[in-house]
């Protein structure tokens, strides 16, 4: 075995090539290239890049007017406010909102627990274009249309499913004997929850939150059927409504404006990669 | 055996309650109230209160009052009349909303075939040793983190008719005349039998979705490839079995559990999907390539008829019931 091993090293080593490394490469480059084109395209100025004589792989005379277009001549700015703030504040609200239901349903015994969590997980499986009509509805009867507190509101509809059941799941891991020692030693429930179940939930509270910031930063068909004022408007639609004027493409100032939009929760993403594919895979591995 | 650290929270705990709890002989209300909200089946519903009212108005209730205006004639602002299944029998006429039911279909199918195939590829890559593992791993998720609709227009970008990058390369690389991707019909013909008739158009719009989605697929399936116990392996190489065995005999049927859940919330997302197509082509040309979700929006936002929207969204739920139901199903008959 060994001495077969040495022999057919070179072949071994090309082989490893063929089946791994190009196929790897391959794949980053498909998955990467319109990102890449992304910024390429926020780099030149519209004279290069209208240029049909060039070549549109590379930048000549890189420069930034494309962002300076964006961050003085748009709302652009505004957009990003209201983005983070809708984001910031349904991930707050879900977050709350699912740790006490998902420790209830990990932890207590009472009439139509099993059903009521059985209903949650099939909320989670309502895809938000089956309601954005009734819910234009509903917002509208509530005085919510044109601000961000409609979305503040509805965007947890999709967050508190996923997060309940994900917390349950965290919920369950931990075992049940920390917190009857504390509930013998006379503390109530909710101290119990608060004081040891929640502060070993950290990792699985840190998934929630970062994967319930992320949807509702990238939500699209909400932001767009409930906000018709351009000031209110989120990156999403933002972009992609107010920058495109009539059939006119700006496709420099799009692309720093898609670029903006994605980068935060990129970086986001590259700090807390762990969490993410966790708490992204939780319901797959796991059921 | 108890952990050092909780050891200690507990003690703090329990010191700090008989501090704070008084002596009463006589149970003052504050203490019959926090003994009442103390049984499991008062705080139980007490804590899950505020996540259920909150999708009972935005969710529950939103359900079944689309389920009603997709029975009235209401309009954006207009209080409509009840019209019974009008609507539904009326979009059975409507060559628009046929051809958005078969794109559903074929859109889902195909991006669903082979996101599923190359997450498999992407996660048997993945599941190998090579340098810069873990960045190349975070890279290959990027599509799926970041906003669609932005990314979106990135391939708008690539598609655009005359400055299209994917032609360019076509072009300078392969000598090969692209198409104009967001316009041209494809009638791909062997003999006088067409085999594949379609537009680039949904060509287009499947491209981006199978980019956007195969990351998901890969991530989850390598996250239960790892779970996969690799004595198994080595006990499939001691009895001779080669890795094309291994993977049919091991790893394909230990990550069908994954796969279910996978396809399930794929499949929902898919024939729910609304951004792509809103941004490549609105559902044009002429309407051809609509999705339930775009043409749900046109018929109602720009056109007015609420009701009729919510009669094209509603058309979705069956279908969508039908692949929960045979997905848990299949997943209860494992356990």
């Amino acid at each position: 075995m060994q001495a077969s091993l040495t022999q057919v090293k070179p072949r071994a080593l090309a082989s490893r090539f063929i089946i791994t490394y190009i196929p790897i490469a391959l794949m980053l480059a498909v998955t990467l290239f319109p990102f890449y084109w992304m910024v390429i395209t926020s780099l030149k100025t519209d004279g290069e890049l209208y240029n049909l004589k060039n070549n549109p792989l590379v930048v000549l005379q890189p420069a930034l007017i494309q962002f300076q277009r964006l961050l003085n001549d748009t709302l652009f700015p505004r957009w990003i406010t209201n983005t983070l703030l809708v984001s910031i504040a349904s991930t707050a609200l879900s977050l709350v909102f699912s740790a006490l239901a998902g420790y209830s349903l990990a932890r207590m015994r009472y009439r139509g627990a099993t059903a009521i969590g059985w209903a949650i997980f099939i909320t989670y499986l309502v895809p938000p274009t089956l309601l954005f009509l009734p819910l234009l509805g509903v917002v509208s009867a509530l005085h919510l249309q044109n601000t961000l507190w409609s979305l503040i509101l509805v965007y947890p509809t999709f967050l508190i499913p996923f997060g309940t059941w994900m917390l349950i799941g965290y919920f369950k891991s931990i075992p049940r004997e920390l917190e009857e020692s504390a509930l013998v030693d006379g503390a109530t429930r909710m101290q119990a929850m608060t004081r040891i179940i929640l502060p070993l939930a950290l990792p699985g509270l840190l998934s929630v939150g970062i994967f319930s910031f992320t949807l509702s930063w990238n939500e699209f068909i909400y932001a767009l059927v409930f906000l018709s004022d351009a000031t209110i408007k989120t990156i999403p639609v933002g972009v992609t409504s107010e920058l495109i004027r009539g059939d006119s493409f700006f496709w420099g100032e799009l692309m720093a404006g898609a670029l903006l939009g994605s980068i935060p929760v990129a970086i986001i993403y590259s700090f807390f990669v762990e969490y993410f594919v966790s708490g992204l895979t939780a319901g797959a591995v796991k059921g | 055996m108890r952990a050092r650290p909780s050891t200690i929270i507990i003690m703090a705990l329990s010191q700090e309650q008989s501090a704070t709890l008084p002596l009463a002989v006589k149970p003052t209300l504050r203490a019959r109230f926090d003994e009442w909200i103390e049984q499991e089946r008062v705080l139980g519903y007490v804590l899950l209160g505020p996540a259920l009212i909150l999708l009972l108005i935005f969710v529950g209730y939103p359900f079944l009052f689309g389920a009603y205006i997709s029975l009235t004639n209401a309009g954006i602002g207009r209080a409509g009349q009840f019209i019974g299944l009008q609507n539904f029998t009326d979009l059975l006429d409507d060559p628009i909303f046929r051809q958005t039911v078969a794109n559903s279909f074929l859109y889902t199918i195909v991006t669903t075939i082979v996101k599923l195939a190359l997450g498999m590829v992407m996660a048997l890559l993945l599941n190998q040793t090579f340098p810069l593992k873990r960045f190349v791993r975070a890279a290959v998720l990027l599509p799926w983190i970041v906003p669609t609709v932005l990314s979106t227009l990135a391939w708008l970008w690539m598609f655009d008719s005359t400055y299209s990058v994917i032609n360019w390369l076509l072009q300078n690389y392969f000598h090969f005349q692209g198409p104009i991707w967001l316009s041209d019909r494809l009638n791909l013909k062997l003999g006088d039998i067409s085999l594949v008739k379609t537009t680039w158009p949904m060509i287009s719009i499947m491209i981006v979705n199978i980019w956007r989605g195969t990351p998901f697929y890969g991530i989850s399936l390598l996250a239960g490839m790892q779970t996969i116990p690799h004595e198994l392996y080595e006990a499939a190489i001691v009895d001779g079995a080669n890795s094309w065995h291994r993977f049919w005999r091991i790893t394909l049927p230990l990550l069908r559990h994954v796969i279910s859940i996978v396809l399930l919330l794929s499949i929902i997302l898919t024939l729910a999907d609304f951004q792509i197509v809103y941004v490549l082509t609105r559902g044009g040309p002429a309407n051809s390539t609509h999705l339930f979700a775009t043409y749900a929006f046109q018929v109602a936002v720009p056109s007015t008829e609420l009701g009729l929207g919510a009669a094209v969204s509603m058309y979705m739920f069956p279908i969508l019931a039908v692949v929960v139901f045979f997905t848990l199903l299949s997943l209860r008959r494992e356990d």
